[in-house]
């Protein structure tokens, strides 16, 4: 297992920065939730590795403020 | 506030040209006495063209306005022998921090490499470096009139004629190419009707010179939610003069004219700054834009700097890309009067994907710091969460990216590539600089073709300056990616025309027709 890749991978970060907020473009509040959710699962499957995919859920939950987590 | 003073006022002179009875021909008129407008009128006076250089009015000096200048845009001020006094009085930054809260995010170094004779930036008021370009159009005998205001245009078959207004009254001239430096609100633009297309946005900017004496590193100090500032995003930066640059968004529905009140400013930058020992300078309100004319040729009425595109201020990419506007077009302008109009085409072509460049960087900048919905605000705010812990997170928070010369990829200058190469620039790319000799290689390619080349025979037939390297000169090899017996054409704007991993005159000399017959 090689764990979570946190350094930046993309050679242009800004481009598919926005590329994302593009996506949500004209879309609801309820719709950009749908759209987060779904591009969520898509982006896991890349990760094939559920423990790799368990470290992004603790870095994810780390920026949330004021939550406790039980897995940290 | 007191009130604001001229920096420096010029005299208005009348000239003779406004006596003739039929109007006087030049083969180049610049409208627009700027940055730019400076830098085009001293590179034609140094490769011996005369050109007249109006404008509007006869003072500089209301406001800081530009304030970072880039490594390319000293540089090319450098080969005009006016670098010195901005360097002299600029001041030299190398470390930008990004805040959150009260929070250091990160910092970056500009610094990357050793080894060029400018740095990455100065800051320097826009008055400072007009004035110096100034004393060295002056110094070269560059016609500039000072309180001629264009009026009129006419288009005629051999040339346009102009119609200019002054305090004696109104005269004409004929000219060959006239080339339209007149900022942001250009009035040539209206006077040809010409469409200024793109995006405003919404939220307004608060920019204020504070002067004060004060202990904070020179660095650039950009705030995301800066506690003394609810909400909205602020940048610090250092000019000389012990000024201060200080950039505060506001919401899109603030009262603009309230806004920028000295009595409403001090308080906000009080809270900033912690105490109130400073003075207000120059107080302006902003809704930044990103447009461009479609094209900025028009006939022989050719557009440059905030007149042919404009940015929000993110990345410094107003100013530096003007000048390097007048950098590809000055020489490009001496061929076409020099019967080879053939080029000029390929300034709109160049410079049209320069400015997309530069307004796709400062667009999305300015996005980062004003997200304009929920979505994108929850995004912005992952990502400086996400950039206190990882490097990716880093890399996704955009304060503004930074004004680099743009590599003209797909120019029709450029000879492409016969074979790969491991390192160095590419066809179209802006050179690096390096040192050279006891020197740099910046100060040494003259203001033509130059040929760079390293153990290559230089025989050729063709008028070009050729600049050896030598084996110590490893920096120069290394970024240049050179191996024994090869070379590169170099514009005289400093981008690759052409590069050869075995330097032959045959190849050279059709690479250099390419790049100046075109």
């Amino acid at each position: 297992m090689t764990g979570l890749e946190t350094r930046a991978c993309f050679t242009d970060p800004d481009a598919a920065y926005r590329a994302i907020i593009e996506a949500h473009r004209g879309l609801t509040e309820s719709q950009s939730a749908d759209l987060n959710a779904a591009l969520v699962l898509i982006l896991a499957n890349k990760l094939v590795d559920v423990a790799v995919l368990g470290e992004a859920l603790v870095l994810a939950r780390g920026t949330i403020k004021g939550l406790r987590d039980p897995h940290a | 506030m007191k009130p604001a003073e001229p920096f420096v006022r010029f005299a208005y002179q009348r000239h003779a040209d406004q006596a003739r009875a039929k109007p006087a021909s030049h083969p180049v008129v610049i409208i627009g006495a700027g940055p730019v407008g400076l830098t085009l009128a001293i590179d034609l006076k140094l490769r011996g063209i005369e050109c007249v250089l109006l404008d509007d009015q006869d003072r500089i000096g209301e406001g800081s306005r530009a304030i970072c200048f880039a490594k390319r845009t000293l540089e090319i001020w450098d080969r005009f022998g006016c670098a010195a006094p901005m360097l002299d009085k600029g001041v030299r930054w190398n470390v930008g921090k990004v805040f959150q809260g009260e929070d250091l995010l990160y910092q970056f170094d500009l610094l990357a490499e050793p080894g060029h004779k400018m740095p990455a930036f100065i800051n320097l008021q826009q008055y400072y470096a007009e004035k110096f370009l100034v004393d060295r159009a002056q110094a070269l005998g560059v016609d500039l009139r000072w309180l001629n205001r264009v009026i009129g245009l006419q288009s005629g078959v051999q040339s346009t004629r102009i119609t200019i207004e002054t305090p004696d009254g109104s005269y004409s001239l004929d000219a060959r190419f006239v080339i339209a430096c007149d900022g942001a609100r250009s009035p040539m633009r209206s006077m040809l009707g010409l469409e200024f297309m793109g995006e405003q946005f919404e939220d307004q900017f608060l920019i204020a010179d504070v002067r004060m004496t004060a202990d904070f590193p020179v660095e650039r100090w950009f705030w995301f939610d800066p506690p003394f500032h609810g909400g909205q995003s602020c940048l610090l930066h250092k000019q000389p003069d012990d000024v201060w640059r200080i950039d505060l968004q506001l919401s899109p529905d603030t009262d603009t004219e309230h806004e920028r009140q000295p009595e409403v400013v001090r308080p906000r930058i009080a809270r900033m700054l912690g105490h109130g020992e400073f003075e207000l300078e120059w107080i302006s309100v902003y809704r930044f834009q990103c447009r461009r004319l479609e094209r900025f040729v028009h006939g022989a009425v050719i557009f440059a700097g905030d007149a042919a595109h404009q940015v929000s201020p993110f990345g410094a990419r107003g100013a530096n890309s003007g000048v390097q506007d007048a950098d590809n077009l000055g020489w490009k302008l001496a061929a076409a009067l020099r019967g080879n109009a053939g080029l000029i085409e390929s300034y709109d072509q160049e410079r049209s994907q320069a400015a997309d460049e530069n307004i796709l960087n400062s667009t999305r900048a300015t996005h980062f710091i004003a997200p304009r919905h929920k979505a994108e605000a929850r995004f912005r705010n992952a990502a400086l969460a996400l950039a206190r812990q990882t490097e990716f997170g880093k890399r996704f928070v955009n304060s503004g990216r930074l004004s680099t010369p743009t590599n003209y990829a797909d120019s029709p200058l450029s000879t492409k590539d016969a074979a790969p190469w491991s390192a160095g620039p590419p066809p179209g790319a802006p050179i690096p600089d390096a040192p050279l000799g006891n020197g740099y290689l910046s100060e040494k390619l003259g203001d033509g073709f130059a040929l760079l080349h390293w153990r290559a025979s230089a025989a050729t037939a063709e008028a070009l300056r050729v600049v050896d390297v030598s084996d110590k000169d490893e920096a120069l090899i290394a970024r240049f990616g050179l191996t024994p017996g090869a070379g590169y054409l170099i514009r005289p704007d400093r981008h690759v025309a052409a590069r050869f991993q075995n330097l032959r005159p045959a190849a050279l000399a059709v690479a250099l027709n390419k790049a100046y017959a075109a």
